[in-house]
């Protein structure tokens, strides 16, 4: 067919319709009403057409009559008075014999959209519910919600409502859930249909009746629905036991989804029910359409934020397969970053190397990505695939890695070291900006321990002419001036030049005006400079508040089965371009990776409420503490070994039971204190491990997670500044179970700061120390510094 | 609740446009073929527009076409992809075949089944069974059946007591042309397995893990029951073994609603009516273990030759008896190569970075060798660890990785006149990797 421009074929179509020969062959007409809505559907404005269509509807043949009414639905509201014409043939066919032909004039009716037509539809509406045929009743129900829509502000008839109402004990399934949809839609004012007790149980009883639509209708319905007793709610929720491991993923989520809101006072059972849905929502993964796949994905990803242990065992489901796209990829990546566990990690990070050279940019991007993110919690396995990755060579892969580096340094100052080492070379494969400036954050953080960071920076200030970018150029003004604080002798020229450039001859103001401030400061005194420009280092507590604390279900339930779980990646795609993480650090986003209760104010508050031992802010370690108190310092060498912590232990224990009056002394002493907090036993060893090793006390052995009377052994040196005395502390946790549970549900009731600070899951924990030499200041530095590092774990846990 | 919905052709032309709610103009067809083809590569199915207000769009892809439903941030993504899919699967049952030629040609049936399967939005009936009552246009065939394509044909073998080939273009026809006298009544029953299996450099199976489903695509007129019997050895979960023998086991097992299972337990007997049109009747999974060893074992080597070549030496074996198609897609850049057979080809995409080695047919038992010497510019060593990992996707008639088998098919009533039962195996590979 050849392309004729819109007007010419409507002129051409036209002249077909009116053509009596075309009219009275029946199948010649009703090809040529089919040419006008293919027309209509691929654009053409056939609006003109509209007084020949509606002669064409008066037929006997049912096809032509749903094509015509397809077209007059869609042009009705231009021509208002041609269509009372329409409705007119329309309200013959609601009598007509045949029950289709009465529900297609009948929807046809409702759906011309026009509100003078009203009052003529309004018979036949009524008529239509009483209907014999329920295909009929279906369809009325709904046109009166139509109806209603058309004129917003008109009053409802009440008989209409009530009529509505006994309808949903109709014997037909889709009559009862349209009648749900017609009420909820009339009734949108008053807050839609009304739920009470007997509609609940019918609509219960009647659920297996209906298809999975309807069924997933009912069930949304029905979260508005508030059981009266105990018992009717465990009746309901056995009745819908069933539908929870529906293999129609539709009526899944929407049983849990009603699950979760009738069971929001209790814990256990929204527990159980999400354990018990985890396999129709794997097998959802796992379907045929990759749009399931990703839904599925996404509200996984939901109930991980409460559940982290839910699917560590499955993780292999979520190893991505080659042909799938990007996005499911990506979030398949992000799954597996939340269920890594000690015996799945390496598996994990074994594949997700596999997708760091993939041939997609994204893909490999993200998968590097992941692995930053898993080296939160296991950061020498990382960085070791994340240095072998830097030896490929590759400009995407090289920016992509750098930049990891940079956030899981941020996150994790431990693992500097090892960075530093690595970043040797890596300028000269850089392309992108991104790239470019994690690197001179890099440089410019960790500039004394990167030997060749000065010539490194150096090429960096010899190309600055030709460089675009704004961000870059000022990340490199930053990175030299942090370099030339700690290598002055090295870096002092080139920031000349770079100051000069940056003053002189910059355009941009912003870089201007940035190479000004330096320059003034370094004008003005260098211990000035030297506060205004320090890193802002990350706190050391950071790094192991691994991973997020699980949520309360509350938080997500009511995004739960609705298209937000979906939209959520496109935001964290977003934020990962993004500058040095110092930046990121101080503006407060509710989304960012970083923990948000580090809070200074928040952890200072938690010391006041905690006991007595821990009268001041001990600064964590290698940072004087605040106060009369003299510096002291952790360190963590010269080792212990388990077997002489152990040896040492068990003697002065002996010894200390023995002779109890002779506290001091050559053997040491020994102090027993206890530190109340939270819910430190119930978080992992790996975490408390992690969490010590920073402060630089180390952790020798532990019960596993939740066994009672739980143990931790732990030593760590003390080093004094100012006398340079050392001192061998060697500890034991014991937290031998809940013991007032009475007394912290009363400290909540007062609700003043400090209670509430320490009440939430109160927990003693018992503290022995033996310290050699005796130093009680330097003791009490360190139990200031370890109820810090608990109270910061608990405050995580719960 | 859907306000609009509507199909595009994969170059942005407007197929079928439905406005359900009056609620937002036609013009946001254009907004969402904008949106979505703004990025390369394919899109979430969910896509918010800023500028309308609480406009959300959600789509899938089949047949190469955009299906694409608008509405609310609050209803439910499971119901409205669950609803696209089986729209798509409506229309590939009417119709015949998915694709643009197909729903441009049958348009006025596919408005038909939009007025009747929604109704100011709600989703009312999706059942073939009860939407043939309404549906009066009759299919357009898009591509009448040729004597001369049988381009395909032995792709799907099929296996029946008459011991029959049917061609694999049988099955792809709309079902209304039953109605037709010369139309044949017939029922398919296809076990199509899915693999994904992870083979490690060292040769471990890292994950196996095979998808199944039973399908049922039903062209009888009327049938009141068919009972379909699997293997009596056939067992779910760990703890049902039966017997010593080499049992047939998946892990998770679950069956479309039709499906009266009263037999299942004692005589692994599938009872169910089928409805006219395609239906998954039963999917299992296994996953982390195969009954028997993978299908296919690589034996690779990758070097640099003394010239800064890349030399890929590649040993593919098949350890299964019939004959198979398989396609590779390693990476590299700059080719010459060296087959060991005349009728395999290989070629480079550098756009993908990827050798394709394509293998028509592959016996089993037999081992197949190509040697790829890649110009690398700038080859490094370390450049050796990109290369990689081998993917290879084929399909395995007559064979099910998990040893599913039908024992028979019982149709009842038995029909007067010509209705042919056909059973079908075939297995996919949804990901088979080998690392190298």
């Amino acid at each position: 067919m050849p392309y004729l421009s819109g007007k010419e074929t409507v002129k051409e179509l036209r002249r077909a319709l009116s053509n009596p020969n075309i009219q009275s062959d029946p199948l010649r007409y009703r090809n040529t009403v089919l040419k006008v809505i293919r027309a209509m559907s691929q654009g053409v404005d056939v609006s003109d057409l509209f007084s020949e269509m509606v002669k064409a509807c008066a037929t006997v043949d049912v096809v032509q009559k749903k094509l015509v009414y397809v077209f007059l639905c869609c042009y009705a509201h231009l021509n208002p008075e041609l269509s009372l014409l329409v409705v007119n043939t329309l309200r013959k066919d609601c009598l007509d014999p045949n029950p289709m032909v009465r529900s297609l004039a009948l929807r046809s009716m409702t759906n011309l959209r026009l509100p003078s037509l009203v009052e003529y539809v309004e018979q036949p509406l009524t008529a239509g519910l009483r209907d014999r045929a329920a295909c009929v009743r279906r369809v009325a129900v709904l046109g009166w919600a139509k109806l209603h829509n058309l004129q917003p502000g008109s009053e409802i008839d009440g008989a209409v409502v009530n009529e509505l109402y006994s309808l949903l004990r109709d014997p037909d399934p889709i009559v009862m859930v349209n009648c749900l949809r017609a009420l909820e839609e009339v009734l949108k004012d008053e807050g839609g249909v009304v739920i009470n007790k007997p509609i609940t149980h019918h609509l219960l009883n009647r659920l297996k009746e209906c298809d999975t639509w309807g069924q997933s209708e009912v069930l949304r319905v029905l979260q508005r629905y508030q059981p009266q007793s105990e018992d009717e709610l465990f009746d309901i929720l056995s009745l819908l036991d069933s539908f929870l491991v529906s293999p129609h993923p539709p009526v899944m989520a929407a049983t849990l989804s009603l699950f979760l809101s009738l069971c929001s006072g209790l814990p256990a059972v929204s527990q159980a029910a999400l354990e018990r849905v985890r396999g129709p929502l794997l097998a959802a993964c796992g379907s045929g359409s990759r749009e399931m796949r990703f839904t599925a994905l996404c509200h996984i990803q939901l109930l991980l934020r409460s559940i982290p242990g839910l699917l560590g065992e499955h993780y292999k489901r979520f190893f991505c397969s080659y042909a799938e796209p990007a996005y499911i990829k990506r979030r398949k990546m992000q799954v597996l970053v939340e269920l890594v566990n000690d015996e799945n990690v390496i598996m994990i990070l074994d594949e997700l190397k596999g997708y760091c050279t993939d041939v997609n940019t994204d893909t490999a991007q993200a998968a590097i990505s992941a692995i930053g993110r898993i080296g939160r919690s296991y950061s020498d396995k990382c960085l070791e695939i994340l240095t072998g990755l830097l030896g490929l060579k590759q400009d995407q892969i090289t920016s992509a890695v750098v930049q990891t580096i940079r956030d899981l340094v941020w996150a994790c100052p431990q693992c500097s070291d090892a960075v530093s080492s690595a970043l040797e070379g890596c300028e000269e494969v850089l392309q992108d900006s991104q790239g470019r400036q994690a690197l001179l954050w890099l440089l410019g953080a960790y500039g004394e321990r990167i030997s060749s960071a000065p010539y490194t920076l150096e090429t960096f200030i010899d190309g600055v002419r030709s460089e675009t970018s704004m961000e870059l150029k000022m990340e490199l003004l930053t990175s030299t001036m942090r370099l030339f604080l700690c290598r002055p002798a090295e870096t002092q020229d080139m920031l000349g030049r770079l100051l000069h450039y940056c003053i002189e001859e910059e355009r941009d103001m912003c870089v201007r005006g940035q190479a000004l401030l330096y320059y003034r400061l370094l004008q003005r005194e260098i211990e000035e400079t030297r506060n205004v420009l320090q890193v802002r280092r990350s706190d050391p507590s950071m790094g192991v508040l691994i991973g997020r604390p699980p949520e309360p279900i509350s938080q997500w339930v009511s995004s739960f089965n609705t298209l937000e779980p979906l939209q959520r990646c496109s935001v964290e795609v977003e934020s990962t371009s993004r500058g040095s993480p110092e930046h990121l650090a101080s503006i407060p986003k509710p989304n960012a990776d970083l923990p948000d209760n580090l809070d200074c104010r928040k952890l200072e508050m938690v010391h006041l409420g905690s006991d007595g031992t821990a009268q001041r802010l001990g600064g964590p370690a290698g940072l004087p503490a605040p106060g009369a108190e003299p510096s002291v310092t952790l360190s963590l060498s010269p080792p212990v070994t388990p077997d002489e912590f152990e040896r040492l232990w068990m003697q002065r224990r002996a010894s200390h039971t023995e002779q109890e009056s002779a506290d001091e002394g050559a053997n040491g002493t020994w102090i027993e204190d206890t530190i109340r907090c939270g819910a430190v036993p119930h978080c992992s060893p790996q975490s408390l491990h992690a969490a010590m090793q920073l402060v630089n006390i180390q952790t020798l052995a532990f019960t596993p997670t939740h066994t009672l009377p739980w143990k931790v052994f732990l030593y760590t040196h003390t080093l004094r500044a100012d006398t340079s005395c050392s001192t061998l502390v060697l500890g034991e946790l014991l937290y031998a179970g809940e013991l007032n549970p009475k007394r912290s549900a009363e400290g909540e009731m007062e609700g003043n700061e400090q209670t509430q600070a320490t009440a939430a899951g109160d927990k003693e924990i018992k503290v022995t120390l033996w310290q050699q030499p005796h130093d009680v200041s330097a003791l009490r530095v360190f139990l200031s510094v370890l109820t810090t590092v608990l109270h910061t774990l608990s405050s995580e846990v719960a | 609740m859907i306000s609009q919905l509507f199909i595009l052709s994969s170059k942005g032309d407007h197929l079928i446009y439905k406005d359900y709610r009056g609620e937002a103009g036609s013009d946001v067809i254009d907004v969402f073929y904008e949106k979505v083809t703004a990025l390369t590569g394919d899109q979430p199915p969910v896509v918010m527009v800023t500028h309308h207000k609480d406009l959300h769009f959600v789509h899938i892809r089949q047949g190469g076409l955009y299906w694409v439903a608008t509405t609310t941030a609050d209803s439910s993504p499971f119901s409205i992809i669950e609803f696209l899919n089986r729209l798509s699967g409506l229309v590939k049952d009417y119709c015949g075949s998915l694709s643009e030629k197909a729903v441009q040609m049958n348009f006025a049936l596919i408005y038909e089944l939009l007025d009747e399967v929604l109704d100011y939005g709600y989703v009312q009936m999706t059942s073939s069974d009860v939407l043939k009552n309404f549906i009066q246009s009759e299919a357009v065939s898009s591509k009448p059946f040729s004597l001369f394509d049988l381009s395909n044909v032995g792709l799907f073998g099929a296996e029946t007591q008459q011991n029959k080939v049917a061609p694999s273009s049988a099955a792809t026809r709309p079902i209304q042309s039953s109605r037709d006298p010369g139309g044949k009544s017939e029922i398919f029953v296809d076990v199509i397995e899915k693999m994904s299996v992870v083979i490690g450099s060292n040769g471990v199976l890292m994950k196996a893990d095979i998808e199944g489903e039973v399908r049922v695509k039903c062209y009888m007129p009327s049938c009141s029951e068919m009972r379909i019997g699997l293997n009596e050895e056939f067992s779910v979960g760990k703890s049902q073994l039966r017997g010593y023998g080499a049992a047939v086991r998946v892990d998770e097992c679950s069956f479309h609603q039709s499906v009266q299972l009263d037999e299942f337990h004692s005589h692994r007997i599938l009872r169910l009516c089928p409805s006219q049109g395609e239906h998954a009747v039963m999917q299992y999974r296994l996953s982390d273990e195969l009954p028997s060893a993978p299908p296919f074992r690589l034996f690779p080597s990758v070097e640099r030759d003394s010239a800064g070549r890349l030399l890929m030496y590649l040993k593919l074996r098949c350890d299964l008896p019939p004959k198979r198609s398989v396609s590779l897609l390693p990476e590299g850049a700059g080719l010459s190569q060296e087959l060991s057979s005349p009728d395999q080809s290989a070629e480079l995409q550098l756009q993908n970075r990827t050798v394709f080695w394509k293998i028509p047919r592959f016996c089993g038992g037999t081992q197949l060798s190509a040697l790829f010497k890649l110009d690398v510019p700038g080859l490094s060593s370390a450049s050796m660890l990109e290369v990689g990992p081998v993917g290879l996707s084929f399909e395995l008639p007559k064979w099910t990785g998990t040893g599913l088998q039908i024992r028979f098919l019982r149709l009842s009533p038995i029909h007067p006149g010509p209705s042919q039962r056909w059973v079908r195996y075939v297995t996919h590979s949804d990901s088979y990797i080998i690392r190298i």
